[in-house]
């Protein structure tokens, strides 16, 4: 049979598995062909595995995130050839459940960039238009999941990697609630904010991915227990309360036709039986951004200290350890790490600490307040999960405040800790679309059962235009 | 102190990192202390694998704690683990994890037992962080300046460390020497660390200034650093004491400075100039969430300390002197101190014999029946030297008992000691003739070979007498 | 307090152990400046008596027992290594 894997969904996967109409070979060619076609184009891939047997659903995995004996590099020079001896805990948990790893995925480099063109191995392209790009910091796995080159992926976000690259491409991502995904494994850029989550084609299969992945880990004391995954089924939102806070409708740079493609989804959910009412809040989406770009620099400053040459990657060598270590990190860290470890050096040097850093770990506090009082009236926030559709490929490139600018919607919630679901609703120009759904705490299962009916009474189609045959 | 025109005090505060003994490095399970060949003891936590996370070591937690209640401190409420930033071979992640502003235990006190009274040294905090690794730095000649190399190995990397900093309350060496020897035994007997100095499971810093005596000013101080004994750090205390009032006296004004005392065990960067302070940019570490020592816990530590060598010294000190006390304590002898006098032997008797004689024995305060003991100190005057050394060491055997040596007595009947006296002399008339002649010191040759042909059991007391008297006659 | 001068740049950068070349420095001078004015931001907030929020989640006494696991075989642990000399970690001198 032939699988057409622009649209195959892995719960359909599962299924023709099950069934036995495909067999675990098959279903591995399918997508190894379909790679073969159109990743030279897109570049989703950064390494592409051999098939290690078995009829285990394929997985790709972006490549910041470990696996034991598959090259990971975190899109950067100063990691290539490294290959990891231990695997990451959701690579450990997916496997358990069967999954193969399928490839590595393209990543601004340490996952630091809202395009991906961060990345020291080339950018990745939109799928839609492939002059444009596909968001970031994921941009390889969602250009994987909406190019028909893998049925789901692993992604992770931390001020939007997950959620914002869904919304360029037009599939689904979500990032979890803080706390709910092991970090374990997963080359660190921000430890208070990165979370791996899932990137699918559908609401269902997120998840499910979500549920195989998520769980307390030993390994990484940040991590509780999680409630149970409800994957889900109705098609109504009766009673659900939905916030929309005015100042993000109202952020700067959203464009008319983001806003006009979030409006009539909020209008479907009202015809759902959903309540839509504006709410505010005041200094999240202001400030967001500001203290989102000191505190994810300062950790991350700390966290990419350990890239010197010494145990693993790139090495350059110097006459003593102090000239190695400058050397190797000049030559394998691109522009945007090497501003963000200086922005975060800066903010926590001596004399400079409390203005900065320990101002923004306040602001931060607000931010959290302000979406808890939310969430006493309301079970989900909704917003765009981007202000503006795909843009071209170099276009803000040399405005890094530009860039950061993209992440004004899927910010305040990271900062919070919050889960957020992007689901596609829209097209605006030909180009995708998304509906952010912002939930409480462990609200994985609200989000799930707004955005499944949302998904369902919205059928948007997931095929990219240009390539539906 | 007195030196020169004015007198002078000096003031000391330490600073001592003591390696915890477990059975696992602080943040990760690979096992803790010498083992195998180099690197046989890493994981991706410790050798700092990209996407590795620390996880706390539960035990090195409660060892902190009661190290902390040992020392008098109080428990915080809330402690954090904080990131120091810092570039180094053995520091694989560029920062180490430790605690900054909310440590594990801070503001107690060790008293310290001197023969001038109880010296009370505040501990401003005890807090616990990791080791680093370890660097061997290779040169061609052998020589630490012109290294050609730097060698890591990373089995060191994140042993526990407690960290215990106290206030400037020391002011002569001898104190100094013995807080560190005090605070080594309180260690070792809560059985947290080894504490061993020449395997660096114990190191210390001292950090060493003067001012005028009576005043309260603080002036620059000196780092001394990386001294391998306690004695050794006593005498270069002293001497920095006295270069330091020298300066003084002479004009000058003592410079901020750290010397190294044993380089070949450099263990931080050494600055590259005097701009270059370090800034080590500390922040709460985002990857631990913080500890809240529950009261039950803190209680139940509290409840097993026991009673502490410090302790033990004033409690001794009431009934002999502070030095038998200190000897006692300090050489693990007084618990069987206690037993011997609580079976009837004299207090300080039993502290002669313990401190002087059976110390020298080497046999373990443990194996020994403190009954059989008391009964042997009770009948020391009454039995010869020599059957009293016999027993003593013999003491630690199983099922020792006295009573054989109780039954040889000493001849002191001079009726008795005589006819030998008068035998020794005829057998040596030189000597006799020499000491007639004015050499005293013979007495002691003639009185050993009493000694020796009464087999030791002569009174030498009533020996002296005699020979003396025979001699003189 | 927004606005990095040349001397900040190195400094940091030299904290951070990145080796600029002049024309880095000159470019990052001004994108560091920009992004410091944007991030300065949070001083217009009212903050008195708001305290830091470190973790999301407020959870405390996360540890594990001290029970040993097994380490990686040397040969795991030099895998990547760049420099190896018998079982160390060789790097030039420090």
């Amino acid at each position: 049979m032939t699988l057409d894997t622009l649209r195959l969904t892995a719960e359909e996967a599962r299924r023709l598995l099950d069934a036995k109409e495909v067999s675990g070979a098959e279903l591995w060619s399918a997508y190894a062909d379909a790679i073969e076609l159109r990743d030279p184009e897109l570049h989703a891939y950064l390494h592409v595995c051999e098939d290690p047997g078995g009829d285990g659903l394929p997985l790709a995995v972006k490549d910041v995130i470990g696996t034991r004996g598959i090259p990971t590099t975190a899109g950067s020079k100063i990691l290539e050839g490294y290959v990891p001896v231990y695997d990451a805990t959701v690579v450990a948990n997916a496997k358990r459940h069967g999954l193969r790893v399928l490839g590595k995925t393209n990543t601004d480099e340490f996952a630091m960039g809202s395009s991906t063109e961060n990345s020291a191995y080339g950018p990745s392209r939109n799928p839609w238009d492939p002059s444009r790009v596909p968001g970031g910091s994921g941009g390889g796995s969602a250009a994987a999941v909406s190019g028909g080159l893998a049925p789901w992926a692993l992604g992770s976000d931390t001020g939007g990697s997950i959620k914002q690259p869904a919304a360029l491409c037009g599939h689904v991502g979500l990032r979890p609630t803080y706390g709910t995904v092991s970090r374990y494994g997963v080359v660190a850029f921000a430890s208070s904010l990165d979370q791996v989550g899932p990137v699918a084609k559908t609401v269902r299969d997120c998840a499910f991915l979500y549920s195989i992945i998520s769980g307390r880990d030993a390994n990484d004391t940040t991590t509780v227990d999680v409630p149970a995954v409800q994957l889900p089924e109705g098609e109504e939102l009766k009673g659900l309360r939905i916030g929309v806070p005015k100042e993000m409708n109202g952020a700067p740079g959203i464009e008319p036709g983001v806003t006009a493609a979030v409006n009539a989804a909020l209008e479907l959910a009202e015809s759902l039986g959903a309540s839509v009412e504006e709410c505010s809040l005041p200094r999240s989406v202001d400030y967001g951004v500001a203290c989102y770009y000191l505190v994810a620099p300062a950790e991350a400053s700390a966290n990419l200290a350990r890239y010197d040459g010494a145990r693993y990657g790139l090495r350059v060598d110097g006459d003593d350890f102090r000239e190695m270590v400058m050397r190797t990190r000049d030559a394998g860290f691109g522009d945007e790490p090497k501003r963000r470890i200086m922005i975060g050096t800066y903010a926590l040097s001596s004399g400079y600490y409390d203005a900065y850093y320990g101002t923004a770990q306040r602001v931060r506090t607000v931010i959290k307040r302000e979406h808890d009082e939310l969430f006493e009236r309301f079970d989900v926030l909704a917003s765009p999960t981007s202000p503006t559709v795909a843009f071209p490929i170099g276009a803000k490139i040399d405005d890094p405040v530009a860039m950061y600018m993209n992440d004004v919607l899927t910010i305040p919630s990271c900062m919070a800790g919050l889960p957020g679901l992007n689901i596609p609703c829209g097209l605006s120009d030909g180009l995708p679309v998304g509906l952010q759904l912002v939930g409480p705490q462990f609200g994985e299962n609200t989000l799930f059962r707004a955005g499944h009916a949302l998904e369902r009474a919205l059928a948007f189609d997931v095929v990219p235009e240009r390539l539906r045959g | 102190m007195a030196s020169g025109v004015g007198s002078w005090e000096a003031v000391i505060g330490l600073e001592i990192h003591v390696q915890l003994k477990t059975e696992t490095k602080m943040f990760c399970r690979c096992r803790n202390g010498f083992g195998g060949g180099p690197n046989t003891q890493t994981c991706p936590v410790c050798l700092a694998l990209p996407g590795a996370l620390p996880v706390p070591n539960r035990r090195a937690i409660e060892e902190t704690i009661k190290l902390g209640l040992a020392l008098d401190c109080e428990i915080a409420e809330r402690a954090v683990f904080h990131r120091k930033n810092y570039f180094y071979p053995d520091n694989p992640k560029a920062y180490q994890i430790s605690q900054y502003d909310e440590p594990l235990c801070a503001r107690g006190r060790l008293e310290v037992p001197t023969g001038d009274g109880v010296v009370a040294v505040g501990i401003t905090r005890a807090h616990l962080e990791e080791d680093a690794a370890k660097n061997v730095h290779v040169a061609a000649s052998g020589r630490i300046h012109g290294a050609t190399a730097t060698l890591v190995d990373f089995n060191r990397c994140g042993t526990p460390l407690v960290e215990i900093v106290t206030e400037p309350d020391i002011h002569d060496a001898e104190t100094a020497k013995r807080f560190l020897q005090l605070l080594r035994q309180t260690v070792v007997e809560l059985g947290l660390s080894d504490a061993e100095l020449e395997k660096g499971s114990m190191r210390f810093d001292v950090n060493v200034s003067v001012r005028p005596a009576g005043s309260d000013e603080l002036r620059t101080r000196t780092e001394l650093k990386n001294m391998n004994s306690f004695n050794f750090a006593a005498k270069g205390i002293e001497r920095e004491i006295a270069r330091q009032i020298r300066v003084y006296e002479e004009g000058g004004a003592v410079e901020q400075e750290t010397l190294h005392f044993d380089p070949a065990h450099e263990e931080s960067p050494p600055l590259r100039s005097k701009e270059e302070a370090q800034d080590y940019r500390y922040f709460p570490e985002p990857d631990l969430v913080p500890v809240h020592p529950p009261a039950e816990l803190v209680e139940r530590l509290r409840g097993e300390i026991g009673e502490l060598p410090g302790a033990r010294i004033r409690r001794i000190a009431e009934t002999l002197s502070y030095y038998d006390a200190d000897v006692l304590v300090t050489g693990g002898l007084d618990r069987l101190w206690s037993d011997v006098v609580a079976a009837g032997a004299d207090a300080k008797e039993a502290a002669n014999v313990l401190a002087n004689q059976f110390v020298a024995t080497g046999i373990d305060p443990a194996a020994v029946d403190a009954g059989e003991l008391a009964k042997l100190v009770a009948a020391r005057a009454g039995i010869p030297r020599a059957a009293f050394d016999e027993a003593l060491a013999h003491a630690g055997d199983a099922g020792f008992s006295a009573a054989p040596y109780l039954e040889r007595k000493v001849v002191a009947d001079a009726s008795e000691l005589d006819p030998v006296i008068e035998r020794v002399i005829a057998a040596n008339p030189a000597q006799a003739e020499a000491f007639r002649g004015g050499k005293q010191g013979l007495l002691g040759y003639f009185v050993g070979q009493v000694m020796k042909e009464t087999g030791g059991t002569a009174d030498p007391r009533v020996v002296n007498e005699r020979v003396r008297a025979k001699l003189s006659a | 307090m927004a606005g990095i001068t040349r001397d900040e740049v190195l400094h940091v950068a030299r904290l951070a152990r990145l080796e600029l070349s002049e024309d880095e420095v000159a470019k990052f001078q001004a994108q560091l400046s920009q992004i410091l004015e944007a991030v300065s931001k949070v001083a217009e907030l009212d903050l008195a008596g708001v305290p830091p929020t470190a973790h999301p989640l407020a959870i405390a006494n996360a540890w594990d027992d001290d029970v040993p696991r097994p380490c990686l075989g040397l040969d795991e642990a030099f895998a990547n290594a760049p420099d190896r000399e018998d079982d160390y970690f060789r790097t030039p001198p420090a």
